[in-house]
């Protein structure tokens, strides 16, 4: 149980009583790359969220391990400290918060101790090196005004400086580019501390470039195939609607 | 931006010190007291011919009956004049200990030195200390309480003094037309440029204190001067009254700056006139930051009154528990190419009350004349509310005249975003309140920027979760 993301048959609804998530189990292990594979509307993204503890959804059954201990009813903020992270889709804009006070305070909270700004600064310089990121952003509002790339780029930072022992990231790769996508696949390649990651993707386009351990299927709020990247290559090929059909 | 440890609903500046006072008026006003005071400030008889004329007024003029309810106000129950020393001082050395440890808490004397070109600073009814670095003071530069440039500057006192506000402009410019005391007087010769600013600090020690300064800038033209402000409270049982008045003179091309952060604690009504005359040219820009007292009304204002003058009003409101912040701005367009504008951010949080009220006039003959205004409100819970006065009225058609507003709630998802990279729904709430006032607190020096955030975060950690 140790060094696992567990997810023991998740039931989760909206606040106003929809059924969105019928039964999810899933176990990662850290070092671990887990793909999440589904069509529109499956529930994947609501997975991602509620994970996180996002108000909007209400687990009503169903257990959430992290490294051992049960978490499914944390605050989101005590579920980072607990060393999750959910990378956005649609990374929120925050005006008039600058981006590096904002992410020095988060590692401040993480660690429970200050950490020098010199020394931030310099890690934050050179993980926005490897996503050919530009530091210049870093000094801008939280999102604010950044372009599609700039935004997914950023989570990943995020990601990087934060250093948790399990992400979520859903969509890093909609809406961009090859290059952008490259960025994003090398700086997951090349993180520096283990990780396991679920993540979510509705093309296999960045599969190319991360190679996952594990890929699921995802349809109707229950994971409904397993297998390892083959898997993802008959997604490539077929599509969804085999899948569709057997539910 | 990064919240310090916190006591859950501290106002730091709440102590208060034993009152010592060589001069008390007793509780209440009439001719009497209104006497009592210029006798004892020995003031020319002009002055207290004033004085008397503004106290009929204000026994006349009703209260205002729009706004926030003043209806508490009890007149009777007040002390209009409370002296701390016979004295004045230009040195931090002689100030009475009692009052100098207090301004040593607020951290007067220690920004006196770092940051700014004079300092004055206020205890209840008094000006206890103003001093002017000498190389302003050797440009012909003149920073004084007001009573005292009475009396050392008559001429020029004369000249401005109640021009822009008279004292039948409204009940409170009447109430402090009758017993001012205190408050700065400044004047900065041609083409004087003070880089750095002058501050004055306003504090109220005593119980059921009435504080009535009087502030008039003059600014020759050419000239350039940042003044700021800042005022905070002992908390009380019962509530003090704080009814100033300032006037500004902006002179052709020239520039004032004037920033208030008014951090009264919440048994204070703050209800202060605000206005100023801007020649060609010239330009004037008010800051004012709204934090603290129970009920504030408050509106500062631009006329504008020769061609190409300017005028810009940033209001920022915070309204917690128990407090009403109704703010705003108002510019009157007298000349030609003149513009104004209006930018107010307020935040109402554990049911507390925003409102901004606004007037935009644009006269006939204005042309070319150009107002924006914009207001922007923040409402943190269910309990607290925001409302928006606007006014327009425009007798001029070759203008350009824009209004903007908008309510927001503070965003779940925004919040969620913070809170899922460690942040605590109180920190969370604190950055996204920080951030929606940061375009105001960048216009502020950087001493009175962080404290701003830190108040906020204050406000916020007793209002949240």
């Amino acid at each position: 149980m140790k060094s696992q993301l567990v997810i023991q048959n998740l039931y989760v609804e909206t606040v106003d009583h929809k059924k969105i998530l019928n039964g999810v189990s899933l176990k990662i292990s850290k070092g671990k790359i887990h793909a999440l594979m589904g069509p529109n509307g499956s529930g994947k993204s609501t997975l991602a969220a509620s994970l996180m503890g996002h108000p909007g959804y209400k687990i009503v059954s169903g257990k959430i391990i992290l490294n051992g201990a049960d978490i499914t009813k944390l605050s989101p903020d005590k579920k980072a400290k607990a060393g999750l992270f959910l990378g956005f889709q649609y990374p929120i804009e925050v005006n008039g918060v600058n981006f590096s006070s904002f992410l020095r305070m988060a590692v401040n909270e993480k660690q429970g101790k200050r950490v020098s700004p010199i020394a931030f600064k310099n890690q934050l310089i050179e993980k926005a090196k490897t996503l050919s990121f530009n530091y210049d952003i870093t000094q801008r509002s939280l999102n604010e005004n950044f372009s599609g790339g700039e935004k997914k780029k950023a989570e990943i930072l995020q990601l990087a400086i934060l250093k948790p022992d399990f992400a979520i990231l859903d969509e890093p790769d909609s809406g961009l580019d090859v290059d952008a996508l490259k960025y994003i696949a090398q700086a997951l390649n090349s993180l520096d501390f283990p990780i396991g990651l679920l993540l979510i993707t509705h093309y296999q386009r960045i599969l190319h470039f991360i190679k996952p351990d594990f890929v699921h299927i995802m349809v109707g709020g229950k994971i409904v195939k397993s297998g390892t990247s083959d898997l993802a290559r008959e997604i490539e090929e077929t599509g969804y609607s085999k899948f569709l059909k057997n539910i | 931006m990064n919240p310090k440890p916190i006591i859950k609903d501290s106002y730091e500046m709440g102590f208060f010190k034993p009152e010592h006072s060589s001069f008390k008026t007793p509780k209440g006003l009439d001719s009497s007291t209104v006497e009592a005071i210029s006798h004892y400030k020995n003031e020319p008889d002009w002055m207290r011919q004033f004085r008397l004329n503004a106290l009929e007024i204000f026994q006349v003029k009703p209260m205002p009956t729009w706004g926030a309810d003043l209806s508490a106000i009890n007149f009777d129950e007040i002390y209009y004049y409370i002296s701390p020393s016979d004295k004045k001082f230009r040195s931090w050395d002689e100030v009475p200990k009692d009052i100098k440890d207090t301004y040593d808490k607020i951290g007067i004397p220690q920004a006196e030195k770092k940051f700014l070109a004079g300092v004055g600073a206020q205890y209840d009814s008094e000006s206890i200390y103003h001093n002017l670095k000498k190389q302003w003071e050797d440009k012909g530069v003149i920073f004084l309480d007001t009573g005292t440039a009475l009396k050392k500057y008559p001429e020029i006192f004369k000249q401005y003094f109640g021009k822009v506000i008279p004292p039948n402009d409204n009940k409170f410019a009447a109430l402090n037309s009758a017993v001012w005391s205190g408050g700065s007087f400044v004047y900065i010769p041609k083409g004087v440029h003070v880089e750095i600013p002058l501050q004055a600090y306003f504090r109220i020690n005593a119980a059921n204190m009435g504080q009535f300064e009087r502030t008039l800038i003059v600014a020759e033209e050419g000239s350039y001067v940042s003044y700021i402000e800042g005022c905070t409270a002992p908390i009380y049982s019962t509530d003090s009254l704080h009814a100033a008045v300032v006037e500004i003179i902006v002179k052709k091309g020239a520039r004032v700056r004037y920033t208030t952060i008014q951090n009264w604690s919440n048994n204070v009504y703050n209800l202060v006139t605000k206005r100023a005359l801007v020649e060609e040219e010239g330009i004037c820009e008010w800051i004012d930051g709204n934090l603290g007292s129970k009920i504030t009304m408050k509106y500062p204002s631009v006329i504008l009154n020769g061609k190409g003058a300017r005028g810009e009003i940033l209001s920022l409101a915070f309204a917690g528990k128990g407090q009403i912040q109704d703010a705003g701005g108002k510019a009157t367009h007298l000349a030609p190419y003149t513009t104004s504008t209006i930018t107010s951010k307020s935040v109402s949080v554990g049911g507390g009350q925003t409102s901004y009220r606004g007037s935009v006039k644009i006269n006939r003959g204005a042309k070319g004349s150009k107002s924006f205004v914009r207001c922007d409100a923040l409402i943190l819970d269910e309990l607290s509310r925001s409302d928006t006065y606007p006014t327009n009225l425009v007798n001029e058609e070759d203008v350009t005249l824009g209004h903007e507003a908008a309510v927001s709630k503070i965003g779940a998802d925004q919040l969620f975003y913070l809170m899922s990279r460690g942040l605590n729904e109180s920190q969370a709430s604190s950055l996204v309140v920080n951030g929606f006032i940061e375009p105001i607190v960048k216009e502020l020096p950087l001493e009175y920027a962080v404290e701003l955030n830190r108040l906020i975060d204050l406000s916020m950690e007793g209002a949240v979760g």
